[in-house]
């Protein structure tokens, strides 16, 4: 009897938001539920119509990493926003950044960040940086059967690592799958144009100024070449959403230094007047 | 057959409430203070992880006296409510209020159905823009609920740490003074002057956290060299 009862306490004694929402509210949960029959599927000619987030690029730098991400959503053929934000602190040490299904994706940021103050309300400490890792992971493993529908999630998560003193770069895969990557990543439909241009511009141990350079200038080579990533506006004064992340937490770099950098870029690209 | 004797319900009600009480006097005590940077939080506690204080929500704080696993089992509940609630409303639907209400229902559905009260006593704080916008609730065993003006004062000898702090109290202190003010009131019935640092638990609500930390989150642990370097400064 007394056993039991230990063991109850035990099993309802959950640090975890999510566990709890399944447990008490499975409705709030932005995932883990299924589309009604003859919803189109992925692969039919018309699938859902729903606006995807696209190209986040992140890289580690001297003193801990850093994430950006366009400003673009797209719905087929149609610009759904020219200024959505895609990438978010998670808490004071971590990042992420989502491409994507952008209705679900901002419902699973959203809850990722209260699992994680939630976590910290309750045990009094920081989870650790592999522990949120496979929080989010844990996340986008139970989306995937909207993902198999076409609704899916591929995040990118960045954090500072602050027992080993280390930024950390993770991406997963749309079953939940979670990778370190080292040096730098990018997600969305505009990542092998980002991943391309990183190749050539990343260096070891970039000071931030230059990391942040780098990353802008990914973007806009991603831009370049896919539709569904945008580009800088001047017009409308839309710039990526760049974070940082070091020792002293995440924090975003202000609107004032990114269009000074995205200027200098269309001005050098201007200059070299090139075509492709 | 054993025959069940009358107990009158006053009699029976009676009962619990001494028995709550008794419980509760024999804890130490818990000052919470409304000031002018915000709301401090001061508790008499030697453990330097088992906590009687702590963060609710990003305005909200909670602090207890009384059975500790009774009082943790009502603080996690009211980071779940409060977090359930902010994720499905918005972030600002989080209020005192609400949270003081839920716990005066919960604290009043134990004490008259559950084998024995809780022998708890709790206050729930909120901080607002300006001083007059705090708001401090005070939740006993039975689920009566209080709302204070300026400070509450819970535990063993409240009657005498209350009077101290009351002689000290306005509404113009800033953190060091009132966590000073607190200090001195929680030796009021001791025969000791001061407390060490470390045989106190000291957390604040941050008025202004937005501007002077950029987060949105009031709540803020002081560490025990924290609270000899505050203390040190003199007015």
């Amino acid at each position: 009897m007394q056993e039991t009862t230990a063991n109850q306490v035990a099993a309802n004694a959950t640090s975890s938001f999510t566990e709890h929402l399944q447990r008490q509210r499975p409705d709030l949960l932005p995932f883990g539920r299924q589309l009604p029959a003859g919803t189109p599927a992925a692969g039919a000619a018309q699938p859902l119509q729903a606006p995807h987030g696209t190209t986040i690029v992140a890289l580690s730098y001297a003193g801990g990493v850093l994430m950006a991400g366009d400003r673009r959503a797209t719905m087929g053929n149609v610009i759904a926003s020219r200024h959505i934000e895609k990438v978010f602190p998670a808490d004071q040490y971590s990042v992420l950044g989502i491409a994507g299904t952008a209705g679900i994706a901002l419902d699973i940021t959203r809850l990722f960040q209260v699992e994680l103050e939630h976590y910290e309300k309750i045990e009094g400490t920081l989870l650790s940086l592999d522990g949120k890792a496979n929080r989010l992971g844990a996340m986008i493993r139970s989306n995937l059967p909207m993902a198999m529908q076409g609704l899916a999630v591929v995040p990118l998560f960045a954090g500072f690592d602050r027992p080993a003193g280390v930024g950390r770069l993770f991406s997963y895969d749309v079953t939940g799958g979670r990778y370190e990557e080292q040096e730098h990543h990018t997600v969305g439909s505009g990542s092998m144009f980002a991943r391309g241009a990183l190749k050539k511009l990343w260096r070891p141990n970039l000071s931030e100024q230059d990391a942040v350079a780098v990353a802008v200038e990914a973007l806009y080579d991603a831009a370049d070449d896919d539709s569904a990533t945008g580009g800088p506006d001047p017009i409308r004064q839309l710039w990526p959403v760049v974070y940082i992340v070091n020792r002293t937490g995440a924090f975003r770099v202000p609107e004032r230094e990114l269009a000074a950098l995205a200027g200098t870029i269309i001005e050098s690209r201007a200059l070299a007047q090139r075509e492709a | 057959m054993t025959q069940q004797f009358y107990v009158s319900p006053e009699q029976l009600m009676k009962d619990r409430a001494d028995f709550a009480r008794k419980g509760i006097a024999r804890g130490r005590s818990v000052v919470v203070i409304s000031c002018r940077d915000g709301i401090a939080l001061v508790a008499e506690n030697p453990s330097p992880s088992l906590h009687k204080i702590g963060e609710i929500y990003d305005k909200i704080a909670f602090a207890a006296v009384g059975k500790y696993n009774e009082f943790e089992s009502l603080r996690q509940a009211g980071v779940r409510y409060a977090d359930v609630r902010g994720y499905s409303y918005d972030r600002e639907d989080v209020t005192a209020r609400g949270l003081a209400s839920v716990y005066a229902q919960s604290l009043g559905a134990v004490f008259t159905a559950e084998q024995k009260p809780f022998e708890v006593e709790l206050a729930v704080a909120e901080v607002g823009a300006s001083p007059e916008e705090d708001h401090l609730y005070r939740l006993t065993f039975d689920g009566s609920i209080a709302d204070e003006n300026g400070f509450i004062v819970m535990g063993g000898q409240a009657d005498k740490v209350s009077e101290a702090v009351a002689a000290g109290w306005q509404g113009e202190l800033d953190f060091a003074g009132a966590i000073r003010l607190a200090l001195a009131g929680l030796v009021a019935d001791k025969e000791t002057t001061t407390l060490p640092a470390s045989a106190v638990e000291v957390a604040v609500l941050d008025r202004g956290s937005e501007s002077s930390r950029g987060t949105r989150r009031a709540f803020r642990r002081l560490e025990d060299a924290d609270i000899t370097a505050l203390l040190a400064e003199e007015n």
